[in-house]
Order: C-alpha cells, then structure tokens, then sequence
C-alpha cells in the first residue's frame, strides 16, 4: 500500500467548484535510467488514475514515464451533491489502490 | 566587510540571545527572525527558489514530503524492539513533547562524548531505549521520522545548545568550513558566502542555512538528510565524501546550525 | 591571499585536472536529447487522428525557467464553460524532447465545473510543451508553452 494524501475541501455551498488534490507515493521509475550497477532499471509506473463520484467518472488521467516521481494531480469538482468520492490508482506490476473521501455539500 | 560576514556575526550576537532567552521564553512563542530581523542579510534557500516551488513547499496539500511525515507519524506509534515500546509509549505525542526539539539539534551525547544530529539522537533512542536496530542512515524509515519530529519544530527559530562541551565540535566545524578541498579546490564558503546569489549553471547559488531538513530535493526525486546534501557537495568539489555518520559532518551540521541560529525551521522543505 | 605553500594558479597541473572536470560537465551537458518538431508533431497527428486542432483557448501555465526537471508544475487551463452541452472530454500533453513524447493525458466531464489540471512533470531538457483539449462537440484546439530546463550545477552520483 502506497503512502497517499488526499484532500478534499469540506464545506462547500452547492454548485460551488472545488479543487481536489491527490498525492501518491511512488517512484515513477522511467525505464530510462541505469542502475548502479549500470543496468537498465525497467520501468514501473503508474498509468492510470480516475476519480468516481458514488461510482460514476467524473475524472481520469492516462499517466506516462514524464510524469513525475510522487505523482501529484489536482483537478476540480462541481459540488452538485454530497457522495462518496473513490479514487483509484493502477500501475506496472499490478499496482492498485483505491482511497475513498466524502463529499459533503453545507 | 562582506554582507554575510556581517550577518555571521549577528548570527553569533543572535545565537547568545537565543540561549539567555531560552528560558524566558513563553511556552508556544513563535519568534521566525532574530531580534536583528532588519539587519538580517541571511536567505533561506525558499527564497532562492521560483514562485511555483516555493507553493509546493507552502501547503501542505501539495508537498511531497507530507507524504514522509505521515509515515514518520504511523512509526512513531508502532511499537518497536525487544521492550516492545513505540516512541509514543515514552514521549506521547510528539505534537508536545517533540515541539522544539529538531531546533535544537545537533546536541550533545554524554555517554558518546560528541555532538549527535537528530537521525542519530532517533537511532540511540531505538537502540537504547527501545533494544531495536539502528535504521540504517537515509533509510524510508528514518528520514521519515525524521521529517516527522522536525515537523514540530516549524516556523521556532533555530536555538543551536548553549553548551559549552559542543565548542571544540563547532570550531572544528567552521575551520572545516573554511578548508579547500577536491579536485575543483573549493571551500564551502567560497560558494555559499562569496557567491551566495551568484549562479552555478542554471541554479542560483544558496547560502546553505540547513532550515528545512530533512528536505524533500527534487534533484534527488526523495527525501534526505543535510549529511546527503553536505556528501553530495563534497561529490560536486570531486572530494571524496566523508561516511554518513562521520564525525567531520556532524561537525559541519553543528557550525551550520550556529550559523543560521535564528532562522526559522521551515521542515519538511523542498528544494529544487 | 593565498598561503605561500598552495600552488600557483598557473600550475599546469592544475589546469588539466580543471579541464577534466570542466570535459566531464560538458559530457554530461551534451547528453542526446531525443529529437525534434518532426517526432512531435506526428506524435499529436497520432493522437488526432490525422486531424488539425486550432491554437487558442488552451493554456499551459509553466514557469519559463524552471528549478528542477524532475519535477516542472504544470497547469493546464481550457477555455470552456463546462456545461452538459459544451465542455472539455480530454486534454493531451505532449513535450518534443523528452524519451517519449507523450506525458499525460485527462479525461474531463461536465462535473468538473471547470476545464483545469494541475500536476508535475519530468522535462529532460529545455524544449516545447503542446497541450491538445477536445471539446464535447469534437472539434480540437491547442495551445504551447517553451520552457527552460538546466542540469543541477553539481551531479551528484550515487552518494
């Protein structure tokens, strides 16, 4: 299990845009990089990221070697109703991790 | 006179405020600069950094290193060695009883009879205290530790020890500091005094105040400690670096420490 | 002042050994950096399907010089008023010289509210940025951003 920070503004009116923010712990090994053993170290990223709102998309990303190291993304929302924010990560070697938050509109 | 030869000698006025004052001071008092604020010529390496940098390190939504603390804060309470004790068993929390503490450091150890930095001071509690291994230095487990206990010293100044027994350590610190040394015959203070604000390359030169350790460097895509930075400038000179865990980087670590003295900590920093 | 016992500056020893260090970072300065305008452009015909997006309404908002290229904050803004009948379903970022050109690419909705994404990115040298958004209507518009990227001063090694 990775090391995530996930931050959800809480008390927003409806209708009003907030901004999510997610953090994930991960090397994003690029593949181009020689170990020091003068290796190749292969690559292992995570690829995918997507954000459901009580089930349904709302947000995703399709994520490459350029990506940096931690990936950080932050994206907004439209608070139209209190749910149940998912969010998923999956990468090279099976890598996958849901994190939930609510949602709360005030 | 250099600007920053001035400023080292407000450092060393400051640094014997900071000591007749330490046990004045009321409890939570936030003083960020030294009384000399005005005349204070010393910039923490933020202030060298770009706008969009320095956001990352301003919230901690955004840093990186915030992802190390909450590691740091799950070990704290995770019990530890043969005693079975996490940190938490003996100090509660950290949020109080590690408040100022990263400020302090590095300390002296009577039973070593020398100066210790805060990743030593956390492996002598494990292996003193709580009978578990020494983590191996700049490992996941003790930076982020690190990063953790120094947390709790943000936005105190930095109050290196009012103590006499750490006088030969600093001096031998800042002789070192001074010494040319590599391949590219450098000393630390021909770059980070004479050039400070000056550019190597594309980078702006820092004046190298150790006020956000340990520092989440981009260059190094992770966390680390100031012995990996102080290592990676003796690399940079084409000197050979010293061990981790060497007496003459502590002993720098200490003479830096006195020559920020009143800096504010801004743990856990970035850096580029 | 230099103490009398260091060597003069004009030692040739000295020279060579300052002219190894300054070939070795010129070494590490002169690494491939993969091509060009040609390489990218494709990249985005592939991406298009062969069709033009417009330049306008994307922005990229990077610094003009950044810190580190390990890691460039980037955001990427679209012109859009989000709404159920006209918004952004996709944003592509591509670079033209890092290993590959792709770098990220965002799958919006109307829930978003507004057409933004923020994250960090790898740039391996100083180069262009070209961010393609496709709307809900289909149609494709572009925008770009030049940055520059140094090597850190000191390379540190495994240390």
């Amino acid at each position: 299990m990775a090391r995530t920070l996930v931050t959800v503004p809480q008390g927003a009116k409806r209708g009003e845009i907030v901004e999510i923010r997610v953090l994930i712990a991960h090397p994003m090994e690029t593949g181009f990089r020689a170990g020091p053993d003068g290796q190749r170290v292969p690559r292992d990223i995570l690829r995918r990221f997507t954000c459901r709102l009580d089930g349904e998309v709302v947000f995703a990303a399709e994520l490459f070697a350029a990506v940096s190291a931690n990936p950080y993304l932050a994206f907004p929302l439209r608070v139209d109703r209190a749910g149940t924010l998912t969010f998923t990560w999956e990468g090279d070697g099976g890598f996958a991790q849901t994190e939930t938050a609510t949602l709360a509109v005030s | 006179m250099t600007r920053l030869a001035a400023a080292r000698a407000c450092a060393m006025a400051a640094l014997v405020l900071a000591g007749a004052a330490a046990g004045t001071a009321p409890a939570g008092a936030q003083s960020p600069t030294s009384t000399r604020a005005a005349a204070d010529a010393r910039r923490s390496g933020f202030d060298d950094m770009s706008p969009q940098t320095q956001a990352m390190q301003r919230d901690d939504t955004q840093n990186p290193a915030m992802l190390f603390v909450a590691d740091g804060e799950a070990l704290w309470r995770r019990p530890a060695g043969g005693e079975g004790k996490s940190c938490a068993a003996c100090h509660a929390e950290a949020t109080t009883s590690m408040r100022g503490v990263a400020a302090r450091y590095p300390a002296f150890d009577a039973p070593l009879a020398r100066p210790v930095n805060l990743g030593e001071r956390v492996n002598l509690c494990r292996t003193r205290q709580q009978r578990a291994e020494a983590w191996r230095a700049e490992s996941p487990d003790l930076l982020a530790l690190e990063a953790y206990v120094a947390l709790q010293s943000r936005g105190q100044a930095i109050t290196p020890p009012n103590d006499d027994r750490l006088t030969p350590f600093r001096a031998r610190g800042a002789q070192r500091y001074r010494q040319r040394i590599g391949q590219l015959d450098l000393a630390c203070a021909q770059c980070h005094d004479d050039h400070a604000g000056n550019r190597l390359g594309g980078s702006t030169i820092p004046q190298g105040h150790p006020t956000g350790y340990p520092i989440y460097r981009l260059e190094w895509q992770g966390l680390g400690s100031l012995q990996r930075r102080l290592r990676g400038c003796y690399t940079g000179v084409r000197a050979e670096a010293p061990p981790y865990g060497a007496i003459e980087l502590v002993e720098l670590e200490l003479y830096l420490a006195s020559r920020a003295a009143g800096m504010t900590v801004e743990s856990p920093a970035v850096r580029p | 002042m230099r103490p009398p016992d260091r060597p003069d500056v004009d030692d040739p020893r000295r020279r060579r050994v300052i002219g190894a260090g300054g070939a070795l970072l010129a070494l590490a300065i002169a690494r491939p950096a993969r091509a060009d305008a040609g390489e990218l452009a494709a990249a985005i015909a592939a991406y298009t399907g062969g069709r033009e997006a417009r330049p306008g309404r994307v922005t990229i908002d990077v610094a003009r010089l950044v810190d580190n290229g390990n890691a460039v904050p980037v955001t990427l803004r679209v012109d859009s008023p989000m709404s159920a009948a006209d918004h952004v379903r996709a944003i592509a970022l591509f670079n033209e010289r890092n290993p590959e050109r792709d770098v990220a690419r965002f799958a919006l909705t109307e829930r978003c509210g507004r057409a933004e994404v923020s994250t960090r990115i790898r740039l391996a040298t100083s180069q262009r940025l070209v961010a393609i958004a496709t709307m809900s209507d289909g149609s494709l518009w572009s925008g770009a951003a030049d940055v520059v990227v140094t090597l850190a001063a000191c390379l540190e090694g495994d240390i």
